[in-house]
């Protein structure tokens, strides 16, 4: 059995762990609440952004001259999955379960033949899937702190991927990120981003005709590209609410094992406190008796 | 008689009321919406959108950027890339 001094040194330090947990608890319910309120917040605008874009998209023709953010390059091989991530840890499954999601279906189309590339959006995604599939990354950038992204970020990212498309690096482009359903659930997402995917329900024809100013065409090719910076930055927003929401359940958890843990510590150090107590009364009055 | 007016961001919903005109800097010129307008979709230029809540109302002014603006049968929707 460990010494008593040994047990206090060990008591003592899960009990400032334990303290640590718990600030960070709190600092993460405390972002949570900006963080969700931020994702709420941003959540009619891609809506009506997507609402917009499949009214538009069923109207106009996909010809040879529709843009290829919307008609696709007319090939499926190469894939481009954008990992959003976080660069911080200590957040729970947060970032595994996206990759997860990422690799499984990375996986299946590796299987199916395709060509699967990274870009990956947050250090720790980077690192993970860097383990996975070596060499597939072709970027990674590193957001900083979630909650402080604005949308301007999203639009040089969106940038970088159209050119990228434009310069045929890949032809498909997947966005992975965690939805933010509740303090206790976030989903991992699968999007398409790139080429637009059009609303299965067909095209629109009985509806009203609408003006369009200037023509649909010009609409299009300036929507297009910010749809992708809207959806990024949609990404964002709901990552950074899940990232709190699922650190402030992981540190939870923590507090609450390491409350345990110091209870039974407690006990065990209590326990041999008494034994060596009674062991030295045993002493004593065997000692006393021998006179 | 009233036409519903919604001015969205990437940020935030910034406006969503009933209001008697909004006056929207088009790409191609100005255009004043009252409700029953004709469906239309049209680009933004960076300006001021002037909302009407009535007739005679002084208008209140919100300084946008970028986006474009859609008007449909449930009213304006603006989607800015920012308010000033």
């Amino acid at each position: 059995m460990a010494s008593l001094k040994a047990l206090k040194i060990r008591i003592n330090s899960v009990k400032s762990t334990q303290k640590i947990t718990k600030a960070m608890k709190m600092v993460a319910a405390a972002k949570l609440r900006r963080a969700q309120e931020a994702a709420e917040a941003g959540r009619p605008y891609a809506e009506r952004m997507e609402a917009v874009m499949a009214s538009l998209a069923s109207k106009v023709m996909v010809g040879p001259q529709a843009s290829k953010l919307l008609a696709g390059t007319g090939k499926q091989d190469v894939h481009l999955f954008v990992v959003a991530t976080s660069d911080k840890g200590l957040a729970g499954a947060f970032n595994t379960n996206i990759v997860r999601l990422a690799r499984k279906q990375a996986l299946e189309l590796q299987a199916a033949g395709k060509t699967v590339k990274f870009y990956c959006i947050g250090r720790k995604g980077r690192d993970q899937i860097n383990r996975y599939f070596r060499g597939q990354v072709v970027h990674s950038v590193e957001p900083g702190d979630l909650g402080k992204q604005v949308f301007a970020n999203a639009g040089s990212v969106a940038q970088d991927l159209i050119s990228r498309f434009d310069a045929g690096e890949f032809d498909v482009a997947h966005l992975f990120y965690s939805k933010f359903v509740s303090v206790l659930t976030q989903e991992p997402t699968e999007q398409q981003i790139i080429p637009v995917p059009l609303p299965a329900t067909g095209l629109a024809t009985g509806a009203a005709p609408v003006e369009y100013e200037p023509s649909e065409e010009d609409i299009l090719m300036t929507l297009l590209p910010r749809n992708v910076a809207v959806q990024l930055f949609r990404a964002t927003l709901e990552n950074a609410a899940s990232e709190q929401g699922s650190k402030m359940t992981a540190m939870d958890n923590a507090t609450r094992n390491a409350g345990d843990m110091i209870n039974k510590l407690t006990i065990q150090y209590n326990r041999s406190r008494q034994a060596a107590i009674t062991t030295e009364l045993v002493e004593i009055i065997s000692g006393a008796e021998a006179l | 008689m009233a036409l519903h007016f919604e001015l969205v961001t990437p940020e935030k919903l910034v406006r969503s009321q009933d209001v008697h005109m909004v006056v929207v800097p088009g790409t191609e010129g100005d255009f004043g919406v009252l409700q029953g307008h004709a469906a239309m979709m049209s680009t933004i230029r960076d300006g001021a959108v002037s909302v009407y809540a009535t007739a005679t109302a002084q208008p209140e002014i919100i300084t946008i950027k970028g986006g474009f603006a859609e008007v449909n049968a449930n009213g304006l929707t603006i989607l800015a890339e920012a308010v000033a």
